[in-house]
């Protein structure tokens, strides 16, 4: 579930309070906050619509984790998202553009390995 | 019925309102503006991240019109879904997903290319494709109403006339007024936080009972995903590779993700771990298989996991309807209901149409809500343009069974909702209950879940965000009394349903089972039409 807010890179543009489906944030001093960490249903969408990566939803769907910012700005994971789907400033193509797998039913039949 | 409709903070009239945001409410809004009508779309959360599809990969029905691979993507799920699937409807909805497909690579979607350079549809990746349908409707002129949750359908005499709800992050009412209303909000996960399935409550169909319509189906509804235990990301497609096994590495006989789903779900009930390993996939496969879905990989990644090579603890985290089939009645080929101006497309509809009885998880679901969102979007631009003058002139009251109020509701009812709603997740989430159904479990369960829908019935419940959470609880109850209703009377197993008292297919229970009712449940069954024609 949501887990961070940067408030270093927060620039306080109100779309994560836009776009979580489930509400969980609100503005607070002008900067974003979890407001209701509860009603997080760990989809990601927050972190992918985030333009400074700002956000981290950590994988644990159904408990809390304590995270280090540092550390996940060290290892490369904030704003990791964002920039596979191809939506990051650094991206050059788009998750959508690359996926030329074959139909999936077919594929997974094809490339069953046992 | 409940109190008159009030004016609301936000009132508006329009042509055609669609409830919910998903794949399925942005093709019915984009195709009734494509025929000039005024369209409000309200979304519960918001309208381009909501629901299912937003935050996940999927293949799609996407199958050329040529006679060998219709026939074969057809018999694909056929004999699984236990024969209840209809050619005509599997048939139109293979032409009207391929057309739209190729709609959605004019209009921007980012389809690859190949070397030929051929564009590639097999499938969409959800950010990309819900964000483009925002844009889209927003330019055809459709009015979005985000975090708008509905509350109530409005209704006259003659039928279905708009909806009332409220803006969740101002706690301000809306009411919208219109000539018909398509019902979009997805199936019923009960909360169990599979990925975007949260905003996913059932809530369409009890708005659809409530004002009259049937559900179909609705015994097809316990699906459950392989899923790592930490994780939202339900993916089973992928567990065809994997291996599963006993904490002290030792293999797990018999359990896989197709035929063996059941043997996990025993190793669980009993209270072991089980642990799963991607070892089947070949390395020269890997690389694919994270293009295809790389949301599957996002929680590994994050946890330093490799799933090829690493073992990782799995459970079966249940996605009800959502990847089910069961949903509101279709009664003709605009996917209305039983009710004049009611639609309902997508999730929110039976898709036993296209499936039969197995799940409808991935593409075929996907076609489903862009072409039953088509449909939909068509025949309630039409229905409305039909009422002429007379549209204008309607007085529609709310259909709510509970009573919705403006006041504060008792102190302690939002405790009581959280109540109620475990009460619920405890009925339908368990294997023994749901998974592994006989009569003796369902009925005890159904004892209970009366009672809670008794208790329920009774509250007034406010106009507020916490009353939207309120009437989740209700719809969840709803639902699963829809349910294990028709689960009790499919004395069979056919489909995902599975009866551990009645092992064996029944060739004389080849129909459907429709359902309703809200204080008293009634189930009665229907034949399946082979060559369903109604135009």
């Amino acid at each position: 579930m949501i887990e961070l807010v940067s408030s270093d890179r927060c620039i306080g543009c109100n779309v994560c309070v836009r776009v979580c489906p489930t509400n969980v944030f609100d503005m607070k001093d002008k900067i974003a906050v979890i407001a209701r960490k509860e009603d997080c249903q760990t989809c990601f969408m927050c972190e992918a619509y985030c333009p400074v990566d700002a956000l981290y939803v950590a994988p644990q769907a159904d408990w809390s984790v304590e995270v280090d910012e540092a550390e996940l700005i060290a290892s490369g994971i904030l704003g990791s998202w964002r920039e596979e789907i191809g939506w990051g400033q650094r991206s050059g193509d788009t998750m959508a553009e690359r996926d030329t797998t074959p139909f999936f039913e077919v594929f997974t039949e094809q490339y069953r390995g046992k | 019925m409940s109190e008159v409709a009030q004016v609301g903070s936000l009132n508006l009239t329009t042509d055609v309102l669609v409830i919910g945001g998903g794949p399925a409410g942005t093709w019915a809004a984009l195709t009734a503006a494509a025929k000039g009508v005024n369209v409000v779309l309200a979304d519960k959360g918001y309208c381009g991240s909501s629901g299912a599809t937003a935050p996940s990969g999927t293949g799609v029905w996407y199958v050329k019109p040529d006679e060998k691979l219709r026939e074969e993507a057809k018999a694909s799920r056929f004999l699984m879904g236990g024969q209840l699937a209809e050619h005509r409807w599997m048939d139109r909805v293979l032409d009207r997903t391929y057309e739209n497909m190729n709609k959605l690579g004019v209009f921007g979607y980012p389809f690859p290319v190949d070397e030929q350079g051929n564009p590639h549809r097999r499938g969409l990746q959800g950010p990309e494709y819900m964000k483009l349908m925002r844009r889209l409707i927003k330019k055809a002129g459709v009015r979005i109403l985000d975090h708008s949750p509905a509350l109530e359908l409005l209704a006259d005499e003659h039928g279905v006339a708009g909806a009332a709800g409220v803006h969740k992050q101002s706690g301000k009412t809306w009411t919208v007024q219109a000539g018909s209303v398509v019902i979009a909000t997805g199936g019923c996960a009960f909360l169990s936080k599979a990925l975007g399935c949260n905003v996913l409550t059932g809530d369409g169909y009890l708005f659809a009972a409530e004002a009259g319509a049937s559900l179909s189906g609705m015994e097809f509804s316990n699906a459950y995903a392989i899923c790592p235990t930490f994780s939202s990301v339900t993916k089973t497609a992928f567990y065809s590779y994997a291996s599963f096994y006993h904490e002290d590495g030792s293999i797990v006989e018999g359990a896989s993700s197709k035929k063996g789903r059941s043997v996990l779900a025993r190793h669980l009930l009993e209270g072991r771990q089980m642990f799963a390993k991607l070892d089947g996939a070949a390395e020269d496969l890997r690389p694919l298989l994270r293009v295809a879905q790389t949301n599957f990989f996002l929680p590994f990644d994050r946890l330093g996991i490799d799933p090829f090579t690493q073992a990782f603890p799995v459970t079966l985290r249940f996605e009800g309807t959502v990847r089910g089939t069961g949903g509101i009645h279709i009664t003709n080929e605009s996917c209305g209901t039983a009710v004049p101006g009611l639609y309902a497309a997508g999730d929110a509809a039976t898709r036993e149409l296209i499936c039969g009885g197995f799940t409808g998880g991935g593409s075929h679901n996907a076609a489903w809500a862009m072409s039953s969102g088509s449909f939909a979007g068509e025949g309630a631009a039409a229905y409305t343009q039909s009422l002429g003058q007379y549209a204008a002139r309607r007085s529609p009251v709310g259909c709510s069974s509970s009573t919705l109020i403006r006041q504060e509701m008792r102190p302690g009812a939002a405790a009581k909702t959280e109540e109620y709603i475990s009460a619920v997740q405890d009925e339908v989430k368990p294997y023994q209950l749901n998974l592994f159904r006989t009569e003796q479990g369902l009925t005890s369960s159904l004892n209970r879940l009366d009672g809670l829908w008794k208790e329920q019935r009774n509250r007034e419940i406010q106009r507020s965000p916490e009353g939207v959470k309120a009437r989740e609880a209700e719809a969840m109850t709803a639902t699963a009394r829809w349910m294990y209703h028709s689960a009790l009377a499919r004395t069979e197993t056919r489909g995902m349903h599975k009866r551990e008292d009645y092992q064996v297919t029944d060739n004389s229970q080849h129909h459907r089972l429709i359902s309703g009712g809200l204080d008293k449940i009634w189930v009665k069954t229907e034949a399946v039409n082979k060559e369903r024609v109604l135009l």
